[in-house]
């Protein structure tokens, strides 16, 4: 093979970078993220109800939190969604942080095992446990 | 308070049925009216401050009053001035009307110090420039900033002829005590661009602007398109002045140039 | 045909090895203003743009100077321009990429430059440079191949071509009209606010992109078997004279304007650049270069010799690199809009980032032509022409 050292080197290194993220995690454990709902003001909910099904928003907080976004900066629609007499504002701060007040556990332990790093919280904050 | 409550919620719930009237007026009539003499919108909306200078008195004054802007914000303090961010500060009457100077003003006004904040143009440039639509102008006149949207490229800031912009140079938090910060408000992410916003945020829950509040009568907002407000009685009874009024940018912040005591 | 660029002598693997050293150097120092912030530049609330902005204007004229070349071979027929101006196409690939990565760094959140596509707002003339800017590369990436090409064939360039080359033609005019819009359409920055701007970026880019190919030209006649030829060198550097003849000229237009209105808006910037800023050394520096220049490249007697020509062609391209790389942008920010002066001079960062992305272009122009030089190598038409 003409220049047959060569590619095989060329191969090897390709491989050991192509194949990083694999070793890298190997044997390291990996827990299956549960977010909790286990918050006080949730707890004192006879019903528990958000903005929408909560199957629709393990899918879809994203697109919801995008779309709140552009009407209430953009277009000035901070008109609140009301679901079975509670309101909420169209807000992550002070809308859904307001009940979900467990960020670490709501939030980061799904985006850190899915490896997500939403920038949201580089402006949005919380405080954990409140103090409001 | 120097506008009624009551009048205040009218023109609150005017500039949202504007938001939405204006939207699709434009799109049918499209820019026709944009070079007319009037800077009134057809949303019959254009908010609008007037400062009393004369009614600000003391150092204590004017930090009561930028601090509650920065406060419920959560502007940083960045010590190194090049980094500063600032939506209202105060300065003398040469930087705040460089080209409206002469070296014989009285002694007083050359000590005095002025509110400067986003003038929330009528012809605002760093509208104009924005390669993404993160700076636009709402139907109620307010120039709003986006800062999810922003690409921090600064066309903005050298447009603004004010230095009413300011860049988030280095990473905000480090300079806000995170445990003071307002949890009602964000703070800003590295790398954008952001100003004073009039408040958008509290004009939605029927509040005036925070420097407004706290200013003690010195400071009225309202509603520049409509002849009975408050603003228009100041405007039509006082001598003001605006910021760099050769630009044609036509501010909608005026400043209350003597005779103070009757303003309001 | 780019195969040719991974074969060379030793020298010119040095070469790019120094530059890959250079671009290596800046993207850590890009990684580090990346992770901390424009705040690591010597830009500030007052000067917002700086070093990045006025490199990427000044690249820009280097990129448009490519039309020099291409209206009189194309349009005119001087057959003598036909070994030198993929020489000028070529720089001009390298110069645009130098623009758009100068672009690319200055941004607070480069993660989110598609939102100038993904949200195109026609009022912004920042979104037509990046349509100009993007369409000129393109332009001239084909029809540097494509004639490269034909050429190492031994047939004429394809007949598609000849639209895109007068297209290229206008398109260099727009970028650089364009970058000067930039400027010149904002109110309360009295240094740009002149409509000679565009006209002004024009004369500086046609003095400068070709002093620099001259410069080119001459390196590449010592150092490898390519020899533009006497006469091509000659005719490139009469237009050089014209147009640093009509910049300077207009350099004095803008004097006029100011210090005879004597507004003081007007002069202020003047006043700083010239007179009482930090940049007063470099901007001295520029005229007394331009002004020599002049005296080095006007007369035929003195641009006929090489030598000569080429410190003219040096003292052209610093004393425009002072002017437009640094004194433009700085001076249209001072003063601020509260008539202060807050002075700029960029970090270590800063530096270092730029002779990353300069480099970065470099290396881009040492590939083109390498690989234009080896195909003509083994044509037998890198010699001198008879």
């Amino acid at each position: 093979m003409y220049n047959g050292s060569k590619i095989i080197l060329g191969l090897i290194i390709f491989l050991a970078i192509a194949t990083f993220p694999f070793y890298s995690n190997f044997g390291k454990s990996a827990v299956m993220p549960s977010p909790s709902t286990d918050t006080p003001v949730i707890n004192q909910l006879a019903k528990k109800e958000c903005v929408m099904s909560a199957e629709y928003m393990k899918k879809e907080h994203m697109k919801v939190l995008d779309q709140w976004r552009d009407e209430v900066v953009r277009e000035g629609k901070r008109d609140v969604i009301t679901v079975g007499g509670r309101v909420f504002e169209k807000s992550l701060q002070n809308g859904c942080m307001q009940c979900h007040s467990n960020k670490s556990k709501f939030c980061d332990e799904c985006h850190s095992y899915a490896g997500v790093k939403p920038y949201c919280w580089d402006c949005h904050f919380f405080r954990e446990g409140g103090q409001r | 308070m120097s506008i009624d409550r009551r009048k205040f919620l009218k023109i609150a719930g005017l500039s949202g049925i504007g938001l939405g009237l204006s939207a699709a007026d434009s799109l049918v009539k499209g820019k026709a009216h944009a070079s007319e003499e009037s800077s009134l919108p057809e949303s019959g909306v254009r908010l609008a401050l007037v400062i009393d200078i004369g009614k600000i008195r003391t150092d204590e004054d004017y930090k009561r009053i930028t601090d509650a802007c920065h406060s419920i914000h959560n502007v940083p303090s960045i010590p190194n001035t090049k980094h500063e961010v600032k939506w209202i500060w105060t300065d003398n009457y040469e930087h705040t009307f460089p080209d409206q100077t002469n070296e014989f003003i009285p002694h007083e006004m050359k000590e005095k110090r002025f509110l400067l904040l986003c003038n929330h143009c009528a012809k605002p440039p760093c509208v104009r420039v924005c390669p993404t639509k993160a700076t636009f102008k709402r139907p109620d006149g307010i120039v709003a900033q986006d800062p999810h949207r922003c690409i921090g490229c600064r066309f903005c800031m050298a447009a603004c002829p004010y230095g009413s912009r300011s860049f988030n140079w280095v990473d905000p938090r480090k300079y806000l005590d995170m445990n003071k910060t307002n949890p009602d408000y964000p703070t800003r992410t590295m790398g954008v661009v952001e100003k004073c916003t009039l408040c958008v945020e509290r004009l939605a829950r029927g509040l005036e602007p925070a420097c407004v509040e706290v200013s003690n009568g010195a400071i009225v907002f309202g509603n520049l398109a409509d002849p009975g407000s408050n603003v228009r009685k100041i405007l039509s009874t006082h001598y003001t002045i605006i910021r760099k009024p050769a630009v044609g940018t036509q501010p909608s912040v005026f400043y209350v140039i003597g005779g103070g005591e009757n303003a309001g | 045909m780019l195969d040719r660029a991974l074969k060379g002598s030793k020298g010119y693997w040095t070469l790019v090895i120094i530059l890959l050293g250079f671009i290596g150097a800046g993207s850590l120092a890009y990684l580090h203003q990346f992770n901390n912030g424009l705040g690591v530049t010597g830009m500030s609330r007052d000067v917002s743009w700086g070093f990045y902005i006025s490199q990427f204007t000044f690249l820009v004229g280097v990129a448009a100077s490519a039309v020099m070349l291409v209206i009189p071979y194309y349009l005119h027929n001087f057959k003598k321009f036909g070994r030198i101006v993929i020489l000028g196409e070529f720089l001009a690939i390298a110069s645009v990429t130098m623009c758009m990565t100068f672009i690319f760094v200055d941004m607070g959140q480069p993660m989110r430059i598609m939102n100038v596509i993904l949200f195109p707002t026609p009022n912004s003339i920042l979104f037509w440079d990046a349509t100009v800017l993007n369409g000129y590369l393109f332009l001239n990436l084909v029809i540097g191949w494509a004639t490269l090409h034909a050429e190492k064939k031994g047939v004429p360039p394809p007949a598609w071509s000849k639209p895109l080359i007068y297209l290229s033609i206008p398109w260099a005019v727009s970028i650089h009209t364009v970058t000067a819009f930039l400027y010149a359409g904002l109110p309360g920055r009295h240094f740009w606010l002149t409509a000679i701007l565009a006209v002004r970026f024009l004369a500086s880019a046609f003095a400068g992109g070709p002093a620099l190919l001259i410069l080119l030209a001459l390196i590449l006649r010592k150092y490898t078997k390519f020899d533009a030829g006497k006469e091509p060198i000659q005719a490139v550097a009469k237009i050089v004279a014209y147009a640093m003849c009509a910049n300077v000229f207009l350099i004095g237009l803008e004097f006029f304007t100011a210090f005879y209105s004597n507004i003081p808006s007007h002069m202020h910037a003047f006043e700083f650049l010239y007179a009482h800023g930090n940049l007063v050394p470099l901007m001295w520096t520029s005229t007394i270069l331009a002004l020599l220049s002049l005296i080095l490249i006007v007369p035929p007697k003195m641009r006929g010799n090489e030598t000569i020509l080429m410190w003219a062609c040096i003292a052209i391209f610093i004393s425009l690199w002072i002017d437009k790389g640094f004194g433009l942008v700085i001076g249209g920010f001072v003063p601020t809009p509260f008539d202060t002066v807050t002075e700029y001079w960029p970090t270590l960062t800063e530096t270092t980032i730029t002779l990353g992305v300069w480099a970065l272009g470099f290396l881009v122009l040492t590939v083109l032509y390498k690989v234009a030089i080896s195909v003509r190598e083994e044509l037998g038409t890198s010699g001198p022409p008879k």
